[in-house]
């Protein structure tokens, strides 16, 4: 099986660029959520509906339409290894619930990767687009002009009360989730994060870990999402949202200039500490390996190392899951195995080894 | 967070499992770990979203009919795909659109939970929702003519009475 492209790189072409406060927030994301009107739900569509759906919605995509706004290719689920699904997941592109569960499932991608369109997941059509940095507007903008284009040639299941009708009634109304991913290591350093979460969580907004399960955030990664989709518009849920990720970021600045004027040298030597370990260990777990990178991101931020860039970063976050290590060095591996390839790998890509490292994977 | 076994309870007791580098975590409440004891079944996977809301509605269930009065009602079901309320109420999810229409009754006590409002106020779209959109610009206009006629400006007024007719002559045409 050729290797497609999505899965030789770790960094996606649109996190090349520098957004908009990049030093705190990684990316910005909105999906929505879309059903055909005279179709079942995917979860009691028989193989034949499903099928039958995924014609018409990947027809669309083919329009001129969808295609002036870039270039897109369609990927077939099962056309997939478990491990290329595995990668797609783990760089965000598509869900786990689209790699695992889908009948006929299959996904959009423009080529720069900032937009996924997922057909038959747990709805008939999730339109996502990513953009690096704090541009969630844009993202919605980019979003809702996709939606555009697939209603001008789709009947959508749409209902004057209600909205957008979805499978969960969670995403019912505008089918609207809107999220930004920051990166909150002083807030964390500083014992404040627990206080500004929990205020969040108070005015309809949701908190998660990066690639967490449950509670966990690892390497101080958290995305903040809308969590209400009913009875507000997308604008004042996307300016809720921008808002509210405004404040956290502004609070995160000033805990960083303070650990900068109250500890400074702590500071410097956690990073150096961090920095050290990463580049020279044998043994890398993932739950490490993401505190460490958290602390080095930091030092590249404050200014206490001047040899690695948010991109190396950005980078080593996607090639350290273990989807991704796996695809690398194309073998299956043990989770033990896979700390010590874990390692290997940082130690490269921070010391500029030759090897696997770098971008030609 | 609620109990990933019964759903009903906040989880109180948060632990994880590292069986040779593989890990699982689990968040429980108190009665349930101590009825399940250390032998805790049920996949990290099996607490979701749709087990919290299914619990949501159980619960409603149990409040509006009451113990034992639930057999007697006649079974409520979607003629479209065939889903019954009660099996909507165990999954959390729609089997298709017209189980909105076929539930409607049930819904608005759960919307309401789940995002504090029942009606949406969010985008249209272009190509089915114009008259939607019409009827929608009529009702602000509606509310601003009053604004206009309390303040006793009643030129601007008479110009939103206008725009407000001849938004009515375009539905009509629709």
């Amino acid at each position: 099986m050729t290797k497609h492209r999505f899965s030789q790189h770790a960094l996606s072409e649109w996190m090349k660029d520098d957004g908009p406060e990049s030093e705190i927030v990684i990316s910005s994301r909105v999906r929505v959520a879309r059903n055909l009107r005279h179709q079942p739900f995917p979860l009691l569509a028989t193989d034949q509906q499903s099928k039958d759906v995924m014609d018409q919605l990947t027809e669309v995509s083919q329009s001129g339409k969808l295609q002036s706004m870039g270039s897109f290719e369609t990927i077939i689920l099962s056309d997939l290894s478990e491990l290329d699904k595995r990668v797609l997941v783990e760089k965000h592109l598509i869900s786990p619930n689209l790699a695992n569960e889908s009948q006929c499932g299959a996904v959009i991608l423009s080529d720069n990767e900032s937009v996924s369109i997922m057909i038959n997941e747990e709805d008939h059509l999730r339109i996502q687009c990513l953009y690096p940095g704090f541009q969630i507007q844009e993202a919605w903008t980019l979003a809702s002009g996709i939606d555009d284009i697939f209603e001008e040639a789709a009947d959508y299941a749409f209902d004057e009360k209600r909205g957008y009708l979805t499978t969960c009634p969670t995403n019912v109304g505008t089918g609207i989730r809107a999220s930004v991913m920051m990166h909150l290591p002083a807030l964390v350093l500083t014992s404040q994060i627990n206080r500004i979460l929990s205020a969040v969580t108070q005015v309809g907004l949701a908190v998660r870990g990066l690639y967490g399960e449950g509670s966990e955030a690892l390497g101080n990664l958290f995305q903040v999402s809308n969590q209400i989709t009913l009875g507000q518009s997308e604008n004042e849920i996307i300016d809720n949202l921008y808002s509210v990720a405004r404040q956290i970021i502004e609070h995160e600045k000033a805990a960083r200039k303070r650990l900068m004027q109250e500890s400074r040298l702590r500071t410097e030597d956690r990073v150096k500490r961090s920095y050290g370990i990463l580049s020279y260990a044998s043994i890398m777990d993932s739950k490490e390996s993401a505190q460490r990178l958290s602390d080095v991101r930091l030092g590249a931020d404050l200014g206490i190392l001047t040899n690695v860039t948010p991109q190396m970063l950005n980078e080593l976050l996607v090639m350290t899951q273990p989807g991704f290590l796996q695809q690398t060095f194309d073998e299956k591996m043990s989770p033990e195995q896979r700390d010590f390839r874990r390692a290997e790998l940082i130690r490269k890509q921070l010391r500029g080894e030759k090897g696997h490292g770098g971008a030609s994977i | 967070m609620y109990c990933q076994e019964c759903g009903k309870k906040p989880a109180t007791l948060h632990f994880t499992k590292i069986v040779n580098g593989e890990k699982t975590e689990f968040h429980i409440c108190e009665s349930c770990a101590r009825e399940k004891g250390e032998g805790i079944p049920g996949a990290p996977n099996s607490f979701s979203i749709h087990s919290l809301l299914s619990g949501l509605l159980d619960f409603e269930h149990m409040g509006s009919s009451g113990v034992g009065g639930a057999a007697k009602q006649p079974v409520l079901r979607c003629e479209d795909c065939g889903l019954t309320y009660t099996q909507f109420s165990k999954i959390g999810r729609f089997g298709c659109s017209s189980c909105y229409q076929a539930f409607a009754d049930k819904l608005d006590p759960l919307l309401k939970r789940v995002h504090s409002s029942t009606i949406h106020s969010g985008k249209i779209p272009k190509r089915s929702g114009g008259q939607i959109q019409c009827k929608r610009e009529i009702e602000q206009l509606r509310r601003d003519l009053q604004a206009k006629i309390e303040h006793e400006d009643f030129e601007s007024a008479a110009e939103l009475r206008d725009r407000i007719r001849e938004l009515e002559r375009k539905i009509a045409d629709l």
